[in-house]
């Protein structure tokens, strides 16, 4: 299973980015493990700059801006 | 620039709608018309350019670059230009501040970029120059960096890092230069859909608040007489710029719906340095943002660094009511 996290401290495009990842899962049919990371000190441990952050099995695939559901589903898919 | 839209904006309104150009009515809905793709162009136009020239410059390539080169000086400058060119979000703030610091960027640098980021965005820059003009807009863009720069220094000379959560000082503490990063190795072909997409974000996201702005602000145009508000705001009274960067900042959210509004406040006679000043209250502070700095500093290093900034601003201000 996958492991996704999202990484932002609570603005809008962050909670956009969390509901396209679980969008993106419900039109693929695909169980993963979403979290979502909003404390300051615990983002800084991945080292990012700009939020939000998408992340799949610990590798970076999207910072500073909402990934879209096709965009995500591609990721899930490779 | 935009007389080919004036054209259509006429034609559209006074022959195919009918409304005469004589009434308020037609005065607004044409100003409407006009504004409304006018900004959407410019808006378009400059998120584009600025997205190419971002994805040569990302921020954490900004803030290697700082973290690694000493430039007597010069790095204020660098710092706040860079401000410009990278998008910014409130809610990056926090961790762009943690980012640099931990990077070995020294306190003041760090703030000159957090003052410029939001003072100096595509957003403000692609409608203030629809609303003003290049002119007026160049001028805005070169105060807000060195707004930066002097804000940066001040606050860097001050000794503030005493004011920062203790595990911020903790970071500090351990700060270490950065790894030199594996960048994507992309041509400008393959990164320009991303970017267009990007672009196209942007002004959907702002366009609701743009449409409003515009909205309010044909009805002004069309409905009050020009020259309305000299009566009420002058370059003679004092108070008139402190007032208006403090009423600005908490306006943040509405930074796109209002400009437009404050175009046609400067048509009907508010003096322009004050509009300005009052447009970087809106678009440089926020209170949402100050919010999130509380993670990383106390209460005394927020209200220091606000302070400082407005004071610059309402300085800002002062200039241009007198040059302009």
């Amino acid at each position: 299973m996958k492991n996704i996290k999202v990484l932002g401290t609570g603005c809008s495009k962050c909670k956009t980015t969390y509901n396209n990842v679980l969008e993106a899962l419900k039109q693929l049919n695909m169980q993963a493990e979403v979290i979502k990371i909003e404390d300051i000190e615990e983002m800084m441990k991945y080292n990012v700059l700009t939020t939000p952050v998408l992340m799949i099995d610990e590798v970076v695939k999207v910072k500073g801006r909402v990934a879209d559901i096709a965009e995500i589903k591609q990721f899930l898919i490779n | 620039m935009f007389n080919w839209l004036q054209y259509f904006a006429d034609w559209l309104i006074y022959s195919i709608l009918g409304v005469s150009a004589q009434s308020h009515l037609g005065e607004s809905l044409d100003f409407f018309v006009f504004d409304t793709i006018k900004i959407a162009i410019l808006l378009f136009v400059i998120t584009t350019v600025m997205g190419i020239v971002n994805s040569y410059f990302p921020v954490e390539k900004v803030r290697n670059f700082l973290s690694r080169n000493k430039m007597y000086g010069l790095e204020y400058l660098f710092a706040s230009t860079f401000g410009v060119i990278t998008p910014f979000c409130s809610c990056s703030s926090v961790p762009l501040f943690i980012g640099f610091v931990k990077g070995g960027i020294p306190l003041g640098i760090t703030f000159t970029y957090l003052i410029t980021a939001p003072l100096v965005n595509e957003v403000a820059i692609a409608i203030f120059a629809g609303a003003f003009g290049f002119k007026v807009t160049a001028l805005y863009v070169i105060t807000g960096i060195v707004l930066g720069i002097l804000g940066g220094f001040i606050l860097g000379r001050m000794k503030l890092e005493s004011h920062l959560s203790t595990w911020v000082q903790n970071i500090i503490a351990n700060a270490q230069t950065e790894e030199e990063l594996e960048g994507e190795k992309l041509t400008l072909v393959k990164r320009f859909p991303t970017i267009l997409k990007e672009a196209f974000n942007i002004v959907k996201g702002v366009g609701i608040y743009i449409i409003i702005g515009i909205g309010i602000g044909a009805a002004m145009h069309g409905f009050l007489p020009t020259g309305f508000f000299e009566h009420y705001i002058n370059k003679g009274q004092w108070y008139g710029v402190p007032l208006a960067v403090i009423m600005g900042v908490p306006m943040y959210s509405n930074a796109a719906g209002v400009i437009p509004v404050v175009q046609v406040l400067v048509a009907k006679g508010v003096p322009l340095g004050t509009a300005i000043a009052f447009m970087m209250g809106v678009v440089g502070l926020s209170l949402p943002e100050a919010m999130l700095l509380k993670k990383v500093m106390n209460m005394k290093l927020i209200a220091i660094y606000f302070s400082t900034i407005a004071f610059f601003m309402i300085l800002s201000g002062y200039l241009f009511n007198i040059i302009l």
